[in-house]
């Protein structure tokens, strides 16, 4: 590796302590330890929802820790917002890259701090400027005229690297950077990494990837549920077999409802047979029977939100096709799919399945309201009475049905979405991260409920980022990474280790050498 | 589907208890906007502030009785043609659009009804022409839109110019003279002492709020604040954009029957700037510009409000210039009293939401 060995050992230039920060409800930093260090690539591994995305924003001004020492060369500091970060030699590269689509390259790379003279632009000169950033970063043959729009992705990620350096950042933080590139292109990210790090800028990175980590990396900190469990790993000597379980090993038990003990096989429900959309999933096939709770494990961006929508109509599949009870359904239709009997709990609760605005009991009868109508006239009281019922059959807290979703935390909120599919002629249920913002003793009511479901017939399909939620709650479970199924097996066969070595497993470094 | 659901659930099928029904019968005049209810005072509040005014101004007009009666008809008869127009304009903007056209419309469907070869069929043809031309035109903004995924403000603006524009070509920028007595009888009849118009106006609003608050299809507008959300319940939110629009023209339709029948003719240039008016009352009474919240009563409160202000100005013999000035004013005191209400705490919500990742 051609990384300096002496690199460990520049200066200290960032150094957090016990830092936390909460959110109402979320204590989303919980005593994180860093220490990073002049010219090293500091790696960052977590599960999602360990806090990374937290203390990422609370380095780049984003956020400000509630306690807590953060110690910037040498001194205390406290970034009151991104500019202040951004002056002091931090800078951000975000996975969803913050570029201005529509501003060119040098404009991109001077945003905010354009050099001027009396108020006008140096054009001229930022272009020369931005000429030799792009120079250093290897890439003279980018001109800073264009638009940023006509770059592809590995280009932009260089726009947003050469706005770092447009600040003389000393510290850059690369969260994901490899998502968005190419096999090829990852090795020369890796490149420029090694020729900031000579410069002695210090890099922090964030990847799944671990064959990444142990190529780039110098020294890992590892993050579970908003703690730092180990500092300062050496990258390329510690087994994966220890980082895995830095990673895993929760201090929260969930409380899973038991396996009903071997029922005889019930018919097949749903089959999908090399469902594809480009650039999202490939070739997936897969079978849900009645009383089967199938879940689905994979990382955000393994494609497995974008199957279930597909696989629900909501997006039109290029190729395979979705059967539930042996009809074929229409592709890209949901009114088909919801006349088959599927139902949906979206991935983003509050933007795609609630009105916030309106009492629960229309929330709970958006897909069965015509049924309490008469001619085309709704029936309020009907309405309120079914949602009412409901309401009760799911412990829905408080249980007037006239307030607003608004007011209802998060797990009641996931009941009225729930509660929705039951009032209909529901026979598969899908899920998407059903439990994403509830806490953990709502959690474990939502386990029941989807356990009961499944014990009375119907069928759910499940997706999760939470890998114990999947292997606790599903019979049979699928893995999926870059968009293809790469593993199938009764939940009882997997554990919480094989499922991440799985999900994480580096297919970019596939054959390269070890 | 019985056998397969949970025991502790609820059947599926509405229950047929007697009860229930004569409780839900009793419901079904009570509507659950509260919030909207509480906006409706404060409309009414406002409205009773511009009397005052006017009584303070004028004090030598209000003290007669039938005056006053007279002039609240004529506020109501001048609210009538844009009330009308409101009601459509109310539908859509719930469900999430807008519709700049509105003004074009009538314009397009007062002269289509019109032409000497309209005429010549009779009140009867007079009316289905301004009906279906209304209807037609509401229809192709509601295909661009929903099928076509024009956005509403582009969509509507094309068809604002190229409306204006077919219904110039038609009249030849003549100015048509009705000589339906039938039709030109609408405005200037009186049944029981109240005009003809204010009749129409208050059977569109019963129409427009029954549609909005007790039928299917109200429910499916009222989801405008969310159409992903109502998409992914399985609701065909394309179709329903289509009914949107093509409702709100055939509301032109009407107003154009309408505003035919007070000017006695109809001209290319007729209606100029009803959709701003037809927007502006909408806001007024309520309706939020980003769509899912609104109500009918509010909007005719708007449109009344602002007949009001132009009554309070004309009887005080003020110009048209400052009338506009302090309609304008009211638009923003409007909105910004609402902001306070409702945009804090959704904005709050949105803020945590944000931060929580």
């Amino acid at each position: 590796m051609s990384a300096p060995a002496d690199a460990v050992a520049g200066e200290v230039v960032l150094r957090l302590t016990d830092v936390v920060k909460t959110f109402p409800g979320v204590r989303a930093l919980d005593g994180v330890q860093l220490e990073v260090r002049a010219g090293e690539v500091h790696c960052l591994l977590g599960q999602n929802g360990a806090g990374k995305s937290t203390l990422i924003k609370v380095l780049a001004g984003v956020h400000r820790p509630d306690s807590g020492e953060l110690e910037w060369r040498g001194r205390p500091a406290a970034f009151a917002n991104p500019q202040a970060a951004m002056r002091a030699g931090i800078a951000t590269i975000y996975q969803e890259l913050d570029l201005v689509e529509d501003l060119s390259v040098a404009e991109n790379a001077f945003l905010g701090h354009e050099p001027g003279r009396l108020g006008f632009v140096r054009r001229g000169h930022t272009a020369r400027r931005t000429r030799q950033i792009l120079a250093r970063l290897g890439h003279p043959e980018i001109p800073p005229g264009r638009l940023v729009r006509h770059l592809p992705a590995a280009g932009k990620q260089i726009v947003s690297m050469a706005r770092a350096l447009s600040h003389e950042a000393r510290l850059i933080i690369m969260d994901e950077p490899s998502a968005v590139l190419a096999h090829d292109e990852v090795g020369n990210l890796f490149r420029i990494i090694r020729e900031l790090t000579a410069q002695g800028i210090a890099v922090i990175y964030i990847s799944h990837r671990l064959e990444e980590i142990r190529e780039i990396g110098d020294r890992v900190t590892v993050l579970k549920d908003g703690r730092t469990t180990a500092a300062n790993l050496p990258a390329r000597d510690t087994p994966t077999r220890d980082l895995v379980a830095r990673m895993t090993g929760r201090t929260i038990e969930y409380v899973f409802p038991d396996r009903p003990a071997d029922a005889p096989p019930r018919p097949e429900l749903l089959r999908v047979d090399g469902l594809t959309r480009h650039g999202e999933f490939a070739d997936v096939s897969l079978t849900v029977r009645a009383g089967e709770i199938v879940g689905i494990a994979g990382l955000v961006g393994s494609g497995r939100s974008e199957l279930l929508e597909t696989i629900y109509g909501a997006r039109r599949s290029q190729a395979g096709t979705v059967r539930m009870g042996g009809r074929t359904l229409r592709p890209g239709s949901v009114g088909a799919a919801v006349k088959a009997g599927m139902g949906m709990a979206p991935e983003e609760r509050k933007s795609q399945a609630l009105l916030l605005g309106e009492p629960i009991y229309r929330n709970v009868t958006l897909a069965t309201f015509g049924r309490y109508a008469r001619l085309g006239f709704t029936d309020a009281g009907r309405e309120r009475a079914a949602a009412g019922r409901m309401a009760a059959a799911l412990d829905l807290r408080p249980r007037d049905v006239r307030r607003p979703v608004r007011t209802l935390s998060g797990g009641n909120q996931q009941k009225v979405v729930v509660g929705r599919w039951l009032l209909g002629d529901t026979r598969l249920l899908l899920l998407d991260e059903p439990t994403r913002g509830v806490d953990v003793g709502a959690r474990a009511e939502l386990y029941q409920v989807v356990r009961e479901l499944a014990a009375r017939g119907v069928g759910v399909l499940l997706v999760s980022s939470e890998v114990p939620e999947v292997l606790g709650l599903a019979d049979r479970v699928l893995v999926m990474r870059e968009g293809r199924v790469v593993r199938e097996a009764p939940a009882g066969d997997l554990d919480e280790n094989t499922v991440l070595d799985l999900v994480m497993a580096g297919s970019l470094m596939e054959g390269a050498p070890a | 589907m019985t056998e397969t659901t949970p025991t502790t659930l609820p059947a599926q099928s509405p229950p047929a208890d007697p009860a229930g029904t004569a409780k839900a019968r009793l419901s079904w005049w009570r509507g659950d906007g509260g919030e909207g209810a509480k906006r409706n005072l404060g409309l009414l509040a406002t409205l009773a502030v511009l009397v005052v005014i006017g009584v303070l101004t004028r004090p030598d007009l209000y003290g007669d009785a039938s005056w006053v009666w007279g002039n609240t008809l004529t506020i109501l008869k001048l609210a009538s043609v844009v009330g009308v127009v409101t009601v459509g304009m109310t539908f859509v903007i719930i469900g999430g659009g807008i519709d700049l056209s509105v003004g074009a419309i009538v314009a397009l469907a007062g002269v289509w009804c019109t032409t000497v070869a309209t005429q010549s069929y009779g009140a009867g043809g007079m009316i289905f022409s301004a009906l279906t031309v209304g209807l037609a035109v509401g229809v192709v903004n509601g295909l661009l839109i929903s099928y076509g995924r024009l956005v509403p403000f582009i969509a509507t603006l094309a068809m604002m110019v190229a409306a204006r524009g077919l219904a110039a070509e038609i009249s030849d920028k003549q100015t048509q003279v009705s000589n339906n007595q039938f039709i030109n009888g609408i405005a200037s009849t009186d049944v029981l002492g109240i005009p003809l118009l204010v009749y129409i106006l208050a059977a569109v609003v019963l129409a427009g709020w029954v549609l909005l608050n007790r039928t299917t299809f109200g429910r499916t507008v009222a989801v405008g604040g969310n159409p992903e959300a109502a998409r992914l319940a399985g609701i065909n939110v394309r179709r329903h954009t289509l009914l949107l629009y093509a409702l709100s023209g055939l509301c032109c339709g009407i107003a154009a029957i309408m505003l035919t029948a007070q000017a006695t003719s109809a001209q290319a240039a007729m209606a100029n700037l009803y959709e701003l008016d037809a927007i502006a009352a909408a806001i007024i009474g309520g309706t939020l510009l980003s769509g899912g919240r609104g109500t009918i009563i509010g909007s005719l409160l708007g449109v009344v409000i602002f007949s009001t202000i132009t009554n309070l100005f004309a009887i005080n013999g003020l110009s048209t210039e400052a009338q506009n000035m302090v309609k304008g004013g009211i638009i923003v005191a409007a909105v910004l009293v609402q902001q306070v209400q409702f945009g804090s705490l959704t904005q709050f919500l949105a803020r945590n939401r944000a931060t929580t990742t």
